[in-house]
């Protein structure tokens, strides 16, 4: 990303910098408020990005460090004793374990987009109804999506009486064991953002020249030689892009299973469990040196990725 | 040849597959939206279709007693102010970093990039208490400043499309005696209509769907958007799947109207916003 904006950067030097073909350097009161100008354009952006994106996460790592309640004008320093009981404390850390049913769902998830952008970016009937069809999940909101799956898990629901159909007539509780819960949590966050994964691969799929394909057909190559070949190559960018963005969707589950279970039977997120600790158990200190696990691990991530796919290449997408 | 066609087939069937899940647990939810409570308690089973279609009683109720008109009227509020917000802050942003050369040019540029690698769900513990410190909590500001404030994406997709307007516009307006103001509002500005576009969808459905923002900062009921008052049908309700089944729908409807009439923008809108 710096690289491209550096560069973007010749033509603003030649326009606006001092390097303009003025015939006389400007006066100095000129050349003052040209340098103060972008900074009237960024006061409030600014303003904005460092009161909240900035000063809460400087803010979140001094009360790491305290036993802080969140209301009273008392901070105790603790050191990294927050940090300890995350680590040490089972209870805490079991729900790192919850996020591996995400991102196993995400796996899966990323295998089925991938299927379904390869197919349906050959010539296929209702080719737009299908796009359609699989995207739409993606924009509708969590909690009637939340809401829809409720019932679909229901005793006597939507899923008992499709198997019904079928002739198998089960009397399981589908929400009601923390692995099935889990399971089920996941397979919804799956038909959730599906949509998404597969736009974004269609898009990088498109993206790739059609020439390409025709002069593997010449070739002979059948449509498991483009993909391996043609499609694969080409999309590598966006698949490590998604990698990332699954590992960090996964860890930062939310919304699905707090409006399902409300983080009952097991299903308890990293997310989930800040909040509680947080605004319900008042244990601010330690929801920050959570969060800040969080996020560390998070960036952490992002920077093996970029480490992995150069920035520029992302950038094509 | 067979084998070809055995191939499509079994492609035809997979994408049907995929259909039928994807679209079975909405029709259901919206073939109980039609049913009444008696309906529901002789246990037709979720798959029976109404025996009324035109029953809207249903509707009604989600409508008046679980108060969806005044969490459509909280939301629309919120929507116009943040997206308005968005518009501006990330298109003058971009045209700030993009037109000139100043000192630490590099750094706000770094500020704003690695913003965009702060997943807001794990800073808002903190968040909360400087929301709360502007006496915004439990007001409508706080999920407007919240939205307008942490916008990286449409910074970038700004970033994307300024840097493809000529400097040469630019230069000619500034011949002319125009000043960096007048260029932003009478050059830049009007030709980024399809970023704005663009960036108004995008936002518009985030925005539309966020939960977790509202839900944190403005707990009291009348302050209720359409997901937190949604949220809230989980306890009057609780056994009533009919009367949460025609609050999701109503919820789901207005994205299915806006997703068929904008397709195309709403595909190159997200595929711009994910990959950065």
């Amino acid at each position: 990303m710096a690289d491209t904006t550096e560069k973007a950067a010749f033509p603003a030097v030649a326009g606006a910098g001092p390097a303009a073909p003025a015939p006389a350097p400007a006066p100095r009161r000129a050349r003052v408020r040209r340098g103060v100008t972008p900074w009237l354009f960024l006061l409030v952006p600014l303003a904005l990005l460092l009161t909240f994106t900035y000063a809460p996460i400087v803010n979140m790592a001094a009360y790491s460090f305290t036993d802080w309640d969140g209301v009273s004008p008392e901070l105790r320093y603790t050191g990294v004793e927050n940090y300890t009981e995350i680590f040490t404390r089972e209870d805490l850390f079991r729900v790192f374990f919850v996020s591996g049913y995400y991102l196993a769902a995400s796996a899966v998830q990323i295998v089925a987009a991938l299927y379904f952008a390869t197919v349906l970016s050959f010539n296929v009937r209702f080719r737009n109804f299908f796009k359609g069809v699989l995207f739409f999940p993606y924009l509708i909101n969590g909690v009637a999506i939340g809401f829809v799956f409720l019932y679909f898990f229901q005793d006597g629901g939507t899923l008992d009486s499709v198997l019904a159909l079928f002739g198998l007539h089960t009397d399981h509780a589908w929400l009601g064991t923390s692995v099935s819960a889990n399971t089920s949590l996941a397979g919804v966050s799956l038909w959730r953002y599906l949509g998404l994964n597969f736009v974004l691969f269609l898009g990088a799929i498109q993206s790739i020249p059609g020439e390409l394909y025709e002069a593997a057909e010449l070739d002979g190559a059948n449509r498991w030689h483009q993909f391996r070949h043609i499609i694969a190559p080409g999309i590598k960018p966006v698949l490590t892009l998604m990698v990332i963005l699954s590992i960090s969707g996964s860890l930062s589950a939310f919304e699905i299973p707090y409006i399902m279970t409300g983080g009952a039977t097991g299903t308890e997120t990293f997310v989930i469990q800040t909040l509680n600790l947080a605004f319900r158990f008042n244990k601010t200190g330690l929801a920050s040196a959570a969060a800040i696990v969080l996020l560390l691990i998070i960036l952490l991530v992002t920077w093996v990725q970029r480490r992995l796919v150069p920035d520029d290449k992302v950038d094509l997408v | 040849m067979t084998r070809r066609a055995v191939a499509r087939a079994l492609v035809y069937l997979s994408l049907i597959a995929a259909t039928l899940v994807v679209l079975l647990p909405l029709t259901v939810v919206l073939l109980t939206s039609f049913k009444t409570s008696e309906e529901m308690a002789a246990g037709g089973g979720a798959l029976s279709l109404p025996d009324n279609p035109f029953n809207l009683s249903n509707y009604v109720a989600a409508f008046q007693d679980g108060r969806m008109l005044s969490a459509f009227g909280n939301t629309a509020v919120i929507l116009v102010f943040s997206i308005g917000g968005t518009v501006l802050i990330g298109s003058m942003t971009a045209y700030a970093i993009d037109r000139f050369t100043f000192r630490l040019r590099k750094l706000v540029v770094a500020l704003f990039l690695l913003a965009a690698l702060v997943p807001s769900v794990t800073t808002q513990v903190a968040t909360f208490q400087i929301v709360n410190s502007f006496g915004m909590f439990d007001s409508l500001w706080a999920p407007i400043a919240l939205y307008m404030g942490t916008d990286i994406v449409s910074i970038y997709i700004f970033l994307q499309f300024v840097r493809s307007i000529p400097v040469s516009l630019d230069e000619a307006a500034r011949l002319d005696g125009a000043n960096a103001f007048t260029i932003y509002r009478k050059v830049i500005f009007p030709l980024l209509k399809p970023a704005i576009a663009t960036v108004v969808i995008v936002k518009g459905i985030t925005v539309y769907n966020d939960f977790y923002i509202p839900f944190l900062y403005m707990p009291s009921e009348d302050l209720g958007v359409i997901s937190t008052s949604l949220f809230r049908f989980r306890g009057p309700y609780a056994a009533h799947w009919e009367t949460i089944s025609a609050g999701a729908v109503l919820v789901i409807l207005p994205t299915l109207i806006v997703f068929l009439s904008l397709q195309k923008f709403i595909y190159n809108g997200f595929t711009r916003g994910a990959t950065r």
